[in-house]
């Protein structure tokens, strides 16, 4: 009898340690941490109360941080939302379906390679002597070409740039498997009552596939918020800060200089946000169930 | 959906420039389809080719084809790094997938087949992991590892990268267990198997492509994961190619072909996996709206 009692928590029980030690115990730790002023290489803690937030929000890191963020969201949002879905849309209109799925697969490659090899692939092409000066040379845009990832006015934006070129493709896909799932009828029928192709994609398409751009645009939002391997890989925030993000100088403070209470007060303000839009990605998707 | 097209098309109207708009329509977007096109694949195409050309040629001849196919380039990259690097991600990779769906299995199975105190709590638990990030929990997860005597071992990496992937593999797992007819249980239960050989040989044969879906975007994480990687193991013998590729870039100081050919070999078998594992791996996206 006791046997049946305990044995629904003997299967849960390994998965339920992995998802508390490593996925439920350290957001409590983090909020502990924020409240100290805690040095990593002489290991001294002081509880300080709410003077790493105080500190965090007046420092000019923070600020340059956070807008490079809100950059990032807005240009995500405009391509992996709004292009990527008129994308989708043409291609599912093409009357050649070899070219589409050519097009399909080859826009969906990008985000299935590790940001470390697109990062690294992209230092080549923005290098002063890279692809990408060449092309303009070609172009005859001589007068633009520049050491992208050295500027500070074009450092973030270069980022930028290569996480659209990743990322578009991917939920150009996500958009492509909601539209297959519209019945043709409806736009046959379109079609007889004369609709143009940009009134059937406006009305019919885009209402149609609403729940797909809502978690799109949730997962879009909180990538741009947690964004970090791309930037510490190419620019590492420089040249002179001007390309940090919230992760990067949550990362430079805890382990470039061991300033571990600070940081996680960093920590804690990126999760609060994050948070915000995984519970809005959360409750979309339990109510599409 | 019938009332909704029925409201939609009131806006619809026919007007004598429809036809000439919707081709010039449809010729623009063929057309910026195109340039996209080749925005995407331009860089991807010039690695490839630079990859077999020496250091000076890449910038000397950025648009040609290498004037001499070094496949050298290749070996090197290979002798350099990338075999360790290459072996330590197919090993975390593995291991990882295999930690997730046995922990996913066993919790999914209780929770669809038990009635129990607390049920409901631990499912919440399972599910709400997918709202917290990993990357805020950098600092804490690195004391954490360091207290555990996990520092600097691959096992780290695939305890966390497991417990990451959890939420959703329950999630696709759970939903289909749930589907699965209480007769098959009664059955089982009348021929004397006990639970766990029931859930062995019963419910996961028959939840193969839920399996499937799980592993591939399970292993399509631990392939490509690099914050982690990078922090928690030190030792170059044991990175994996997302964090190694660092390391490689910083032996190679000029060696860029090299280099380029050492991204490709990385690049080449997620791109493998995905050309087989495509169907699996397109409705694990679109069912868990999870990203890369």
């Amino acid at each position: 009898m006791l046997k049946k009692k305990i044995a629904p928590y003997l299967y849960i029980i390994p998965g339920l340690l992995i998802l508390l030690i490593f996925v439920y115990y350290p957001i409590f730790r983090n909020i502990e941490y924020s409240f100290l002023k805690w040095d990593l290489f002489s290991g001294t803690k002081k509880f300080v109360k709410f003077t790493n937030y105080l500190s965090l929000f007046r420092s000019d890191e923070f600020g340059v941080a956070f807008k490079n963020n809100i950059l990032y969201i807005i240009i995500s949002f405009i391509f992996q939302v709004g292009i990527s879905v008129i994308f989708a849309s043409i291609l599912e209109n093409m009357k050649y379906k070899k070219l589409s799925t050519l097009f399909r697969t080859t826009f969906f490659l990008p985000s299935l390679i590790s940001l470390t090899i697109i990062g690294l692939l992209f230092t080549f092409i923005y290098k002063t002597d890279g692809l990408l000066n060449s092309i303009l040379e070609v172009m005859h845009l001589g007068d633009f070409t520049k050491g992208w990832l050295g500027d500070e006015k074009t450092a973030i934006f270069s980022i930028i740039a290569v996480s659209q070129w990743k990322s578009t493709g991917y939920t150009m896909m996500l958009f492509i498997v909601a539209i297959q799932k519209i019945p043709t009828e409806i736009n046959e029928a379109a079609k007889i009552d004369g609709a143009t192709r940009l009134k059937t994609f406006l009305h019919i398409t885009i209402p149609l596939i609403k729940d797909m751009i809502k978690i799109s645009t949730i997962i879009t939002i909180s990538g741009g918020l947690l964004v970090f391997n791309e930037i510490f890989i190419m620019t590492n925030g420089g040249p002179y800060g001007s390309s940090e993000v919230l992760s990067t100088i949550m990362y430079k403070n805890a382990f470039v200089h061991g300033n571990i209470g600070y940081a996680s007060a960093i920590a804690n303000v990126i999760l609060l946000l994050s948070f915000v839009f995984s519970a809005l990605q959360f409750i979309t998707k339990e109510s599409d169930n | 959906m019938k009332s909704r097209y029925n409201k939609s098309i009131r806006y619809l109207n026919y007007n004598g420039m429809k036809e000439i708009t919707d081709n010039l329509g449809s010729m623009v977007a063929k057309l910026i389809i195109v340039l996209f096109f080749m925005i995407i694949a331009g860089p991807l195409i010039w690695m490839v080719v630079s990859s077999f050309k020496s250091s000076n040629e890449i910038f000397s001849n950025i648009w040609g084809l290498p004037g001499q196919w070094l496949f050298t380039n290749y070996v090197e990259a290979w002798n350099t790094g990338i075999s360790k690097y290459f072996i330590n991600s197919v090993f975390v990779t593995v291991c990882t997938i295999i930690l997730t769906l046995i922990i996913c299995s066993l919790y999914a199975y209780s929770i669809t087949i038990f009635d129990f105190k607390g049920k409901k709590c631990f499912f919440i638990l399972a599910l709400c992991g997918m709202m917290f990030s990993p990357i805020v929990s950098m600092i804490p997860l690195y004391q954490e590892v360091q207290v555990l005597g996990l520092y600097n071992r691959r096992i780290a990496l695939i305890l966390i990268y497991s417990a990451y992937q959890m939420s959703l593999s329950f999630l696709l797992i759970q939903s289909f267990f749930k589907s699965i007819d209480k007769a098959y249980l009664d059955a089982a239960k009348i021929d004397g198997c006990n639970n766990l050989i029931t859930l062995i040989y019963i419910f996961i044969p028959m939840s193969k492509p839920i399996f499937v879906t799980s592993a591939v975007l399970t292993g399509f994480y631990s392939w490509n994961e690099f914050s982690f990687a990078l922090i928690f193991v030190k030792d170059s013998a044991l990175k994996t190619i997302p964090s190694g590729l660092l390391a490689f870039q910083g032996e190679m100081h000029a060696e860029w072909g090299v280099l380029l050919a050492g991204l490709v070999i990385s690049a080449v078998p997620i791109i493998m996996f995905f050309v087989f594992a495509q169907k699996y791996f397109i409705a694990g996206i679109s069912a868990g709206g999870v990203k890369g």
